[in-house]
């Protein structure tokens, strides 16, 4: 899975919880999840199981604190993925 | 013994120690007891007082609990006191105690009323604890077996 489809998948997991529909129109790898998506940080671990369970993974609650934008989130997974 | 257990994570309490360590108190406590509790799951019930002032506005004349009340109270049971004791099983009692449940994130059905008198028993049920984050399925029946609401409700412990 190459790094665009991985990130189509990204953004279609954080989409039920963005709440900045704009910052979503015009989203990129350094788009915060936070900050720019406006997705409440409660959600976090809702969006991490999600990730795990889309791409059939397991993330290190460790990891998780190094994820800002929507291309950290891209580049752990692919990490992941090998 | 006693002691001891405080100091050492990984201790399992006991229902009626979840129970004490629930921060909420009357007149906004909605657990009488817990009467089930393991790492999956928790069973609690409470019985409405036909005294509780809510019932004055809701409604006059023709009371009726509150749908946020019965939120609150399946919350108490399947997130607050529920995380209490997933809390307790991997933190030391001085931890647990330093931390408060703050209610994240909740969709619930109702399905069925709850009126003066009634006694309600609340089972949640568990999704995920993860970053001191519980989320939990839970469900709420009245004496007689009918559900009354039901959904998933989600608490993040945090510093008090």
């Amino acid at each position: 899975m190459d790094q665009s489809e991985i990130m189509g998948t990204v953004v279609k997991i954080l989409t039920p919880w963005v709440k900045n529909e704009d910052a979503l129109q015009s989203v990129s790898m350094e788009t915060s999840i936070l900050d720019d998506l406006k997705v409440n940080s409660a959600r976090l671990v809702d969006v991490v199981i999600a990730f795990e369970d889309e791409f059939d993974i397991e993330i290190e609650d460790e990891d998780v604190d190094s994820v800002n934008s929507v291309g950290d989130a891209v580049q752990l997974i692919s990490g992941k993925l090998g | 013994m006693a002691e001891e257990n405080r100091a050492t994570p990984g201790h399992a309490l006991k229902p009626e120690e979840v129970l004490a360590l629930v921060p909420q108190q009357p007149p906004f406590r909605f657990i009488d007891e817990i009467i089930e509790l393991d790492s999956e799951h928790i069973v609690a019930q409470y019985v409405f007082r036909e005294e509780s002032d809510f019932y004055r506005g809701h409604f006059p004349g023709r009371p009726i609990t509150p749908g946020v009340i019965l939120i609150e109270t399946m919350a108490q049971a399947g997130v607050v006191a529920f995380g209490i004791y997933l809390y307790a099983l991997e933190f030391s009692a001085e931890e647990v105690e330093s931390m408060l449940t703050v209610f994240t994130d909740a969709s619930v059905d109702f399905s069925g009323q709850v009126l003066p008198g009634d006694r309600v028993t609340t089972t949640g049920r568990l999704k995920f604890f993860r970053r001191k984050k519980l989320k939990a399925e839970v469900e709420m029946r009245l004496d007689d077996g009918t559900v009354v609401c039901s959904g998933e409700l989600s608490g993040m412990g945090v510093p008090r």
